[in-house]
């Protein structure tokens, strides 16, 4: 509940950016790089090139969150509607797709995204592309598990036995029973993708500067670690604060999806 | 039961192998005998108890009945017409026929649906409008024993054990089925809750007047509510009669091993055949011969040689009436079988 409200909270900062930021996240300032906490009407500091911390945090979140939730979403529909259909028809058209699923799986997520990433060039779509890419696999992974056990459940032997046809069995007996614990997988994976889109923008692989995103604030503001760390930390504070609001989400989610609760 | 009534449902020859998964590309293929020629007949009204041991392919039968499997072979005919040509009966004629309840009550039951939604379900599949399916659903759990207002709008997880399987009986019975299957549907309730369901189903059964494939591995329970018997043994049908004939009168040293494991309470009816050793064979390579020599205490040479069919009973002066009804898949059951225990006579081979 408190993650949600939380989640929330980020969610509308990021979105009303425009009117929260109290200064212009891409105006530089030689004068004032990296000053501390309050400095002269800059809450959380400045950067290493003098632009205000908060707001570019602020700023940031709408990239951060965009990268985070869109490979998902497009990944939970491809892969989803992948796992679901090997699994409800099975045989070879489950080996078909699944095997196919596993050579993406083999690799580590994080050498695929930069792999892909790396091979189409730097830039916010080409990094949503890959990260949907590296997402499919395991959502399709679950969403086969998930709907093979309810296949072989008596209740759709039962629907069979009664004489309904696939798609009616489908809709009623089988989604309803798989959709759960697939939008719960995904959600978790939420967290994780925010974490790679920030790793592949710190890579130089995804968002570019100037903008504000936080993967890319933490690899600029790398090399101030050792002259201001509590501003050099912000950014994966935030990238920290995020996933596990959305971790929490997965549990709580998971809780209100359990039919037995 | 009129024996000169055509039966309602009439399979022959009945048998699915199962592929063992995991083997080599090169190696001989390998198969699981789950049911290997199964021959069968259920009279009208009747309830026929399928009995076994765990692996004997009891369930896969059912499954084949009502093709939530695919046979390799055989043919299924209910009331007269065969299943699967053209001019016959339609697999989805005969699944609003026949209806199943399954042993575990809980998976049988979509977790989300209301048990309502859950019986008005097969009505609907079959063009009930919604509000002719609620009112089948609502009056079928009236008569499996359950308040529709009390009980219409609960999910499975708020029911016991035994009210799901009552809700089962009622989702089974929205059809208005001929032909009942019962898998093992009370096995796994308590005793009180079991009696209470048993006698449900009995009491259905007049009715309604249903006809029930009842099978079970449990003895007392095949007794109490069947008419007939059918004993399996790795696939195949060692033993069918009537109950009296089947447990009085066993013909096949398995049946009369299985009764014998009974237990007994009374102590001086105690069977003092000896028990079984050991377990069944594997059923993907079935001895040769008769299935069950390798356990069996009459197991003679000859029995490695010949499969022994399932012939009538030599019939006997007191038991005369019935023995048309009581075969047998035994050796010593079949005159000149060449086994030493084998019934001497000039009969033919039926």
């Amino acid at each position: 509940m408190v993650c949600a409200m939380l989640l929330a909270l980020i969610f509308l900062a990021a979105i009303f950016a425009d009117y929260l930021a109290p200064a212009d996240p891409y105006k530089t300032s030689m004068l004032l790089r990296l000053k501390p906490f309050g400095f002269r009407g800059h809450l959380l500091g400045t950067d290493e090139l003098g632009r205000d911390l908060l707001s570019r945090l602020l700023y940031g979140g709408r990239l951060s969150l965009l990268m985070g939730v869109s490979p998902v979403i497009a990944a939970l529909a491809v892969g989803a509607t992948l796992g679901i259909v090997a699994g409800f028809v099975g045989g070879a058209v489950n080996t078909m797709i699944m095997r196919t699923v596993d050579v993406f799986y083999a690799f580590p997520s994080v050498l695929l995204a930069i792999a892909i990433s790396g091979s189409l060039g730097a830039g916010i779509p080409n990094a949503i592309l890959s990260l949907t890419i590296v997402f499919i696999p395991p959502i399709a992974r679950v969403a086969e598990s998930v709907t093979t056990g309810v296949r072989n459940l008596d209740y759709v032997g039962a629907a069979r036995a009664s004489g309904a046809g696939a798609l009616s069995i489908m809709r009623i007996h089988v989604l309803r029973n798989v959709l759960g614990p697939i939008f719960v997988y995904a959600t978790s994976l939420i967290s994780v993708s925010i974490i790679l889109a920030s790793g592949l923008s710190f890579l130089g692989l995804g968002v570019e500067p100037p903008h504000a995103e936080w993967g890319l604030m933490l690899n600029t503001l790398r090399p101030a670690i050792y002259l201001n760390p509590a501003v050099a930390a912000l950014p994966g504070a935030a990238i920290l604060v995020t996933s596990i609001c959305f971790n929490l989400l997965t549990d709580g989610l998971r809780q209100a999806m359990d039919v037995r609760a | 039961m009129n024996a000169a009534e055509p039966p309602v449902l009439q399979v022959s020859g009945l048998r699915k192998y199962f592929p063992v998964r995991g083997q080599a590309a090169w190696s001989r293929k390998l198969h699981v005998r789950a049911v290997d020629g199964v021959d069968l007949s259920i009279r009208r009204g009747e309830t026929l108890g399928i009995v076994g041991e765990s692996g004997c392919g009891k369930s896969t039968l059912a499954r084949l009945l009502i093709r939530l499997i695919e046979p390799d072979a055989g043919d299924v005919e209910f009331d007269g017409r065969r299943l699967g040509i053209r001019g016959g009966i339609s697999v989805r004629e005969m699944r609003r026929a026949v209806q199943m309840v399954f042993q575990d009550s809980f998976a049988s039951l979509n977790p989300r649906l209301t048990l309502e939604a859950t019986i008005a379900y097969a009505p609907a599949v079959h063009g009930a409008s919604p509000a002719e399916a609620r009112r089948r659903a609502h009056s079928v759990l009236a008569q499996v024993g359950l308040a529709p207002e009390q009980f219409a709008d609960r999910y499975p997880h708020e029911l016991s054990g035994g009210q799901r399987q009552r809700v089962n009986i009622a989702r089974a019975l929205a059809l208005q089925p001929q032909l009942m299957i019962l898998d093992e549907a009370v096995s796994a309730l308590d005793k009180s809750v079991e009696a209470q369901v048993l006698n449900l189903l009995l009491d259905l059964k007049d009715e309604l007047g249903l006809t029930y494939l009842f099978i079970s591995h449990d003895l007392n329970v095949v007794q109490y509510l069947s008419d007939r018997v059918a004993v399996m043994y790795l696939g195949r049908v060692v033993e069918i009669g009537t109950v009296d004939a089947v447990y009085d009168r066993s013909a096949h040293p398995y049946t009369r091993a299985l009764l014998a494991a009974m237990p007994a309470m009374d102590p001086d009816a105690r069977a003092t055949e000896p028990p079984l050793q050991g377990d069944p064979p594997n059923p993907i390579d079935p001895p040769s011969g008769c299935r069950f020599r390798t356990r069996c205490v009459f197991a003679e040479p000859v029995c490695a040689t010949v499969e022994p069919p399932l012939a009538a009973v030599h019939p006997t002066a007191s038991t005369a009436p019935e023995a048309a009804d009581h075969h047998a898949a035994c050796l010593m059951n079949l005159p000149g079988s060449r086994h030493s225990r084998a019934p001497q006579g000039a009969l033919e081979l039926a």
